[in-house]
This record gives C-alpha cells, structure tokens and sequence, in this order.
C-alpha cells in the first residue's frame, strides 16, 4: 500500500484464561454478573489480604509455550507493576516482568503474497486483569466494578515481525485459533476475553533502524485490528512526508469515526517501579510437569490442515478454513468419515450452505441444527444420484427447519430424482416438440440453447431429473 | 516460682494455665481484674488503641463454658493482646494510622484465629509505630507509648504498645510484628522476652503488610516458657500465604528442659564495636559467661557484612512498603479527603492527610529506589547485599548453634529524644535487622539493668531453630530472675 514505506508491526495479545476462579483468589471468574458481586477481600486489595497462585494458570501457560514451540520458563517470578487507578485495587498489577513463564516461540501465517511467514512470540507472560470504571449512571463520580480484577490473563507478545495489517490480522487469527484448540480460552471478542494492542511503525524500505512506534490499545475485533492499524500506517507516513516527526505515544482506536487518537505521550508515561512481589513464591517447574503437560496437547490447526490435504484429498485453502476452529474440524471429520460421498464435497457444503446458515443465525457449529451425521446422510443420497445437488439444498433447508433426516424429507416430499432413461427421454421428446424454432437454431449451430432446454426439462419434472442424464439425452435428441 | 499466693496479673500464662485447670479463679475473673487493670493505667501509659471489654467478657465466659464441658484448648480462657495492625473481625484495625482510623475489618488475621481457636481471649488491641515503621513508637497516629520503668522514655517499637501492655503486668502475653526488630528492641527496652520466629513460621495472612520478605509475627511475654506456648499455637502452614513454609511445628514447650550444656554459642565481634553502651555491653557479657558457667561453649564468630544491614534494610524496606501502601488510597476503605476535586486530588489529599511523617519519608525513599534509573544501583545492590548477610550468617551456623549479643545498643531512651534524627533511630535495630534480611529466628530477654533500664540479651539461631533459642533462653531463666523483675509502680 504503502511505495517506499514499510510498516512493521508487534502485537500484544491478552488472552483470558478459562479458569473458573481468579489467578490470585478464590473468587469467580463467571462474566456478566452484578457488578462487584464476585470480587473477594484479595480481589478488592484489603489490608492484610495475601494472593495465592491458580496452578491452573500455569499449567495452561505452558501448554500455550508448547503449542507455539517456546521455552517454558522452569523458573519464572511474578513482580509488582505500580501505579494508580481507582480500577486497580492494590495501588499495583500482579505481572511477570523479567521472568516470564513462555519464552522464545513462533508461529506460520501466510503472508501477503500467499507464502509460509513464521512470526516470532517474544514471550507470554501471565498477569491479572484490572477491574472497570463505569462512567454512566451516576452524577459527578464513577463507579468501580471489580468482577474482572484478578481474571488470569496471559499476555502474547510477538516480535515486530508483521508487515501489514492482513499479516497482523492473520497472526492475531492464528493464536485466536491455537488458545481455543488448546481450551486454555473461549476467545470471546465481545466479552473482552481476547484483545490486542498494536505497535505499529513505518520506516523507508531498506532501513534497518526502526522507525518510532505508536501503540494502538485495546482492540478487541479482527475488523478493528485491521482498520486501525491501516489508518495508523496512513497517519504516520502523512505525518513523515509532511516534514514532520512520529512522536511515541500510546493511541486509542474509535471505531465510531475509524481513527486512532493520541492517549498519552512518552513524557507522561507511568515508571511502573516493577520488582518481584515478595507476596509471592517463584514459580519453579520440573521437566515431569512440563512433559505432563505436553501430552495433554492436542492436534494444532496447521497439523490437522496438512492432514486434512493428504488425508482427504482437500484443497490446501478448504483445509485452512476448515481447521479454524476445533469444533468445524471434528464436524467435518465426522461428516467425511460417515458419508460414502467425496471428502471434498462435504468441505463444500460445510464451507457453502453450513457455514452461511450458522453466521446468519450467529451460531457455533456446535449448535448447528444439522448434525454432522445428518448431514453425511443427505450427502449420501446426492452421491447415489437420489437427489441432485439443487434438490439437495431444497432437502438442506428443510432439514434446518426441522423437517427430518434427509431421507424422511425426500420421502415425504416425493423428492427422489427421476433416473428412469425412458421417462426422461418421453419428457425431453414433448419439450423438444413444443419448442421447435429453438431446436432448429441448437440444430444450426447455436448450442449455447441447451442450457435453456435442461432448464425446461427440470421445470417439467420439478428438478427431480438426473442432470447428467438430461444432458446426455438433450445432446443425443437434438442431433 | 510463681503461684497461688500471687496477684493475677503478676502470674505468666504458664502459671495462669495452672490456676484455671485447678478452679483457683475463671476466665472472667482473670478477665475482669485484667481490664480494670488496662483502664487504670491506660491513660499514663497510652498501650492500647482499643480495648475490647466487652468481646473479651464474652469470649471469657465462653471459655469457662469450654472448660467446665472439658473441651479446654491450650490457651483456654487465657488473656492476651494484638498488636493493632493483626486485623480482627468487627473490631478497628488501624494499624497506628490516620488512614485507617476508621477501618473494621471485615475478617480474622490467621494468627488471630489460631489464638481465639485455642481459646485464648482478647482484651485489646495494642498501639504501635504507624504502620510498624518506627523503632519508638512516636510515629503512632495515636500518640506515643510511655515505657513503664520510666514513663518519659518510650518502649522502643514498633510493637511498643504490646512490650509495654506485657511489662506493665496489664496482660501476660501479646502478639507483635518484627520487620526490622519491632518485637525484640521493645522486649529489651521493657524487660520482656520477645520471640521474632523465622520468616514463614507463622502466618502472615491478615497481618497488615509493611515490608513482605521481612515481616514476621511473634510473641511478647514475660518468660521463654511463655512465648513457647503462645508460639506454639501461632506456628504452622497456613495455605493463604503462598511464603508461610510446610514445616513440622515441634513442641516448643517440651523443648524447654534442654540444657545449655555443649550448647555452642556464638559471639561476634562487630557487636561489641564502638555504639554498644559500655553498661549494656557489661551485662551482655555477664549474660555470656552465665551460659559458659553452664557449659555452654563460646566462640567467636564473624559476620563480615553485618555493617552493611542497616543501609540494605533501608532500601529493601522502604521499596517493599512503597508498594504495600499504595492499596490506602481513600478509594474503598479508610480515611477520604472530604469533596475531593478530582481523582488526583482525592488520592493526594486522602494519602497527604492519612499518613504521618515517617510513613511518607519511607514510602518516598522506597518509590525512589524502585525508579527507573535508580533501581540497579539501589534495590537491586541491597537484594545482593541481602544475599551476603544471609550467607555470613550461614557460615556461621556451620560452626555454632546460636549467636549471642545485645538486642540494642542502649537502654530505653526520651520519648522525642530522637525524633528529629532518623539515622540515629535507625541505628537503634543495628543488631536485630540482620536477623530480618536473612530470615531468621530470635528471641530477645532480660539480661540486667542499666542505670536501673532493663538490658536485653538477643540470640539468634539458624532457620526453624525457634526451639533451640526458646530452650536457650528458658535454661538463662531458670539461672536468673531478671525476667521476673517488675516496674516499680506496676508491681
């Protein structure tokens, strides 16, 4: 986009865990109850009160450091990152700073022009979350809700490998996709579960030396990453052509007017005073934990996809899709293993009819009203040529609605397609007798009009004719 | 020996203990004399911050009703005291300060519990340095604490209220905190014993947080056989403290009968360098050759670094508080400015009028030496420091089984003597900090007088040797009687 500039990115991934109590308390994590409703004496920071670590939390870390080919720290140490804000209740944030627990991973994405890029993880470190400040509904002062305070986060930091808003994006899916196979995270956008900031910065192709960065807070869609990380890249080179300077500092994305807006600068920056809490031991991990933990892992998106090509015979970019998330990938196996019909097919439908239902409903695949073996079976009556691939989305629908399995459908509907060559050919004589100036000008040359007379022979049979056949009787009729 | 022909508030727990189980009086007795003690002489003494007469008649009865149904725990119906910064339920926990003037807490510290579990009932809760920063108890929000030898001199601190309250015979035993020497330099200035166990051997949950590696919980009493029994019920794992340690709790009480005999006693040097007075350093020495003429074995030790601690506990402590304070910032407890303007101005105003002098000193020496560009050259130097002191000590206890010296280097001295000269008052815990950087057990007792001031005998033994160091000094008890001396006036 960009001529002579070239954009760098890093981005900070915060992941929330899906423990079911806090990382440092024995408090609920549950979202959307009543505010303050699950924050305990640790949580609310009061006198005295002392944190204890969530195993769980660790065991769950390490299993990302695993997934994405990390070191998983055997010794990391939790630290104090001070400063004031009414929705951090210790006056500090529980965080690893020089210590963190993953180090050193990496992932692929695909790159711009569509070619394997690895983007190295810096590190992954866990920390607590803060609470809120809720600014409506009261006069003159805000309120605090710390149900979220001491929600485990683990925060991803890649390097500045990314080179363009689509990388970053393509990167932010991959880790999105890997947390939710590894049930370390729902992943949920909208509840804050999964949010990024963006370091982005442009530099003159072909320097080495970094150009200065603005750090993009908070965002918390794929569509957001990308436009607010483009119109970064805009306002910075505009900035640079215009004889001026990048400044440090931290922006925010408004979505409303889709710009980033200066939050802070550099000069106003906290010194976050961090050193290691004395509160809290360091976490010490022995090679049998570690090894436990990897056999826990299971099948990881790029695995699967490779699988998935050699296995099934798909398309490398059906693959990709379909391995996204856990939950379509076992769909689709289960699809592919039941249905006599072909591997690649059941990607289509899934890819197709399945996946533009379930978004127009705002479902998961897992509560699709078409399960897996329902719908192997409606793809075994178009493979022995019961029903033709139109009637087949006719008995689809109909199967979303409740109707049945698809043979009940196309029984009840009388949906079973014509095979029968004797009844096909007496149908194409009478549509051939009843149209024939058009038979004349196929006849001349003009063979594009087949097309016309399948479609009139389907007409005549309400779609229930064998195209292949139709097509085959068409040609040799009209000869 | 202590007994029967004795006023009860002259008795210690263990012979309290005795006087219970025979039916001699009841806990309300006990409870009722103890209290009408506490508020005669509280106005002259200002030892507590609040006293719980009433919780302590309920939890008095209670425990008569325990006993009589035969379910005695083993401080049953037993009076003691909490320094004010343990927080105790429904009852103000203020830590000394203004910031916390108004404070009730919501839950019980651990060592709370674990006392009232055994049965033990509170009768108050003692003053203290604000927020156990202080070596005089003069930081206080509450005013200072009159020393009962002679009340123009301050207890030392910061578990002053405790050492006083336990010296002026109000009560037998008292909790106390120790970050840097506030249960044993006030032990010594009152003449009292005073037990700092080793760091994680009690729990520090609901104990208000100072400087977390350093802090402590221990007892002030007046004999060794006292503490042990207080301490015994103190020890022990407590899972809400992720640095409390799973270490068998021996029985301290059945430790006592070991003899100094063999007992290898270390003696360092640098302790009897130039700022120990010559009187205390005198009856330090006749301590010394007590234990030899018992068959203790003296050896010189050395500490090569022991004169770097009072520099490193003032980073260390200072960095670790700047932290642990930040939670007082009038958002959701304590004190809050009135119509603050903004949320600056009510964080400025609710920490500028809830925090004394030396509480802000501390927090703004902490806050520096945490700061970017200062931090590798301060808190990181004193945390390698701390690793050197810790090794000394180490060292060692490879050739001996306890140090011995003086717990300060003088006797009590004027409430406001020293309160313009901080370094001065620092240099008060220059023999007990060491014990803190490295972790370790020590117990300070009566070991003379001084001008008619009580002079205080610190030992300090390696990890988890609380049962060595109250043996120790239970067998220097049975040899002397300065534990059993008491003020004048609170006889």
């Amino acid at each position: 986009m960009s001529g002579h500039w070239e954009v760098v990115i890093g981005l900070e991934i915060h992941t929330q865990l899906a423990t079911k109590s806090k990382i440092f308390s024995g408090a609920s994590t549950a979202y959307g109850a009543d505010p303050n409703t699950q924050a305990c004496l640790v949580d609310l920071g009061y006198p005295g009160v002392l944190p204890v670590l969530n195993a769980e939390v660790v065991r769950m870390a390490a299993k990302f450091g695993l997934a994405v080919n990390a070191t998983v720290a055997r010794r990391s140490v939790f630290a104090r990152k001070n400063y004031f804000y009414p929705d951090l209740p210790k006056g500090y944030q529980i965080s690893q700073y020089e210590l963190p627990i993953v180090e050193y991973g990496e992932l692929f994405i695909r790159d711009d022009e569509g070619r394997e890029k690895r983007v190295g993880i810096t590190r992954a470190h866990l920390e607590e979350d803060a609470g809120k400040s809720v600014h409506t509904s009261f006069a003159k002062s805000s309120g605090i809700d710390l149900n979220r305070a001491g929600t485990p986060l683990l925060e991803i930091v890649s390097e500045p490998d990314l080179r363009s808003a689509r990388e970053a994006v393509a990167y932010m899916r991959k880790i999105h996709s890997i947390v939710r196979y590894l049930e370390i995270s729902d992943g949920n956008m909208q509840e804050g579960s999964f949010r990024c900031d963006a370091n982005v910065s442009v530099r003159p192709r072909g320097q080495e030396e970094l150009g200065t960065r603005a750090e993009i807070k908070n965002l918390n869609s794929f569509r957001f990453v990308e436009r607010a990380i483009n119109f970064e890249i805009e306002r910075q080179i505009e900035v640079i052509e215009d004889g001026g300077e990048v400044v440090q500092e931290t922006r925010l994305y408004d979505s409303d007017k889709d710009e980033t807006r200066s939050m802070r600068s550099k000069e106003e920056a906290n010194d976050y005073r961090y050193f290691p809490d004395p509160d809290l031991l360091p976490v010490e991990l022995d090679d049998a934990f570690v090894e436990a933990v990897r056999a826990t892992l299971p099948e990881l998106p790029d695995a699967k996809q490779e699988r998935f090509v050699a296995h099934y015979g798909l398309k490398a970019a059906d693959a990709e899709i379909l391995t996204t998330s856990r939950a379509q990938a076992d769909y689709y196996e289960v699809v592919a293993e039941k249905t006599s019909a072909n591997a690649q097919l059941a990607a289509n439908w899934i890819i197709g009819d399945l996946s533009s239902l379930l978004n127009k409903e705002g479902i998961d695949i897992q509560e699709s009203r078409i399960g897996a073996a329902d719908l192997a079976g409606l793809l075994d009556r178009i493979a022995d040529n019961t029903i033709s691939g139109k009637i087949a989305k006719e008995v689809f629908d109909a199967m979303w609605s409740g109707e049945g399995s698809a043979d009940q459908i196309i029984e009840a509907r009388g949906l079973k397609q014509i095979t029968d060559s004797g009844a096909i050919e007496s149908i194409v004589d009478a549509v051939i007798e009843a149209n024939p100036g058009q038979a004349a000008e196929y006849r001349s040359g003009k063979e594009k009009l087949l097309g016309f007379f399948v479609g009139q022979v389907m007409k005549e049979t309400g779609g229930k004719a064998n195209p292949a056949q139709v097509n085959q009787i068409l040609k040799e009729k009209l000869e | 020996m202590a007994g029967k022909d004795q006023a009860l508030h002259m008795r210690t727990l263990a012979s309290l203990t005795r006087g219970l189980a025979a039916g001699e009086f009841s806990s309300r007795e006990l409870t009722e004399a103890l209290l009408a003690r506490i508020e005669s002489h509280q106005p002259a003494l200002n030892a507590f911050i609040t006293i719980t007469a009433e919780l302590a008649l309920l939890q008095a009865d209670r425990a008569d009703k325990v006993r009589a149904a035969g379910n005695a725990g083993p401080l049953n119906g037993l009076p003691i005291v909490h320094k004010d910064l343990f927080c105790t339920q429904g009852v103000l926990t203020t830590c000394g300060s203004r910031i916390l003037d108004n404070f009730v807490s919501p839950y019980d510290a651990a060592v709370v519990e674990r006392v009232a579990a055994a049965g033990a009932v509170m009768l108050g809760k003692t003053n203290m340095d604000e927020f156990a920063m202080g070596s005089s108890n003069e930081t206080s929000y509450f005013g200072p604490v009159a020393n009962p030898w002679d009340k123009k001199l301050s207890p030392g601190g910061s578990s002053g209220g405790s050492a006083a309250a336990v010296a002026a015979r109000l009560v037998p035993a008292a909790t106390g905190t120790d970050t840097g020497g506030s249960i044993r330099q006030p032990a010594a200035l009152t003449g009292t014993t005073g037990i700092k166990p080793t760091y994680g051997r009690v729990s520090r949950y609901g104990m208000v947080a100072f400087a977390s590696s350093l802090d402590q919980a221990g007892v002030i009493t007046r004999s060794a056989e006292d503490a042990a029994m207080l301490l015994g019920v103190m020890a022990g794992h407590d899972g809400r403290d992720s640095t409390s340690v799973d270490h068998p709790v021996p029985d301290y009480g059945a430790a006592l009968g070991k003899s100094v005999k063999g007992l290898k006693v270390g003696v360092v040097r640098q302790h009897f360098d130039e700022g120990l007075d010559d009187e205390c350093a005198a009856r330090v020495k006749d301590a010394l050759k007590t234990l030899e003429d018992a068959g203790a074995e003296l050896v010189d030790v050395d500490l090569p670094n022991i004169g770097l601690s009072v520099p490193t506990y003032y980073v260390v402590a200072p960095a670790e508080c700047s932290s642990n304070l930040s939670r007082f910032d009038g958002v959701r407890f304590g004190h809050r400015a009135e119509d603050p303007e903004d949320l600056l101005d009510l964080y400025c105003r609710s920490r500028g009028e809830g925090f004394g002098a030396e509480v802000k000193r501390r927090v703004m020496t902490g806050t520096y030496v945490l700061s970017a560009g200062y931090y590798d050259a301060y808190y990181l130097k004193a945390q390698k420091v701390r690793q050197l002191i810790s090794q000394d000590f180490k060292n060692a206890f490879e050739r001996v089984d306890v140090i011995a010296g003086p717990t300060a280097p003088t006797t009590a001295f004027a409430i406001g003597e020293k309160t313009d000269d901080p370094i001065t008052m620092y240099l008060n815990d220059i023999y007990t900090i060491g014990a803190n950087l490295a972790g370790l057990p020590g117990i300070s007792i009566p070991c003379g007088f001084a001008a008619g001031l009580p002079v205080g005998l610190q030992l300090v033994g390696p990890h988890f040797a609380e049962a060595t160091l109250l043996a120790s000094a239970h067998q220097y008890q049975q040899m002397t009687d300065w534990h059993l001396e008491a003020p004048g006036d609170f006889e």
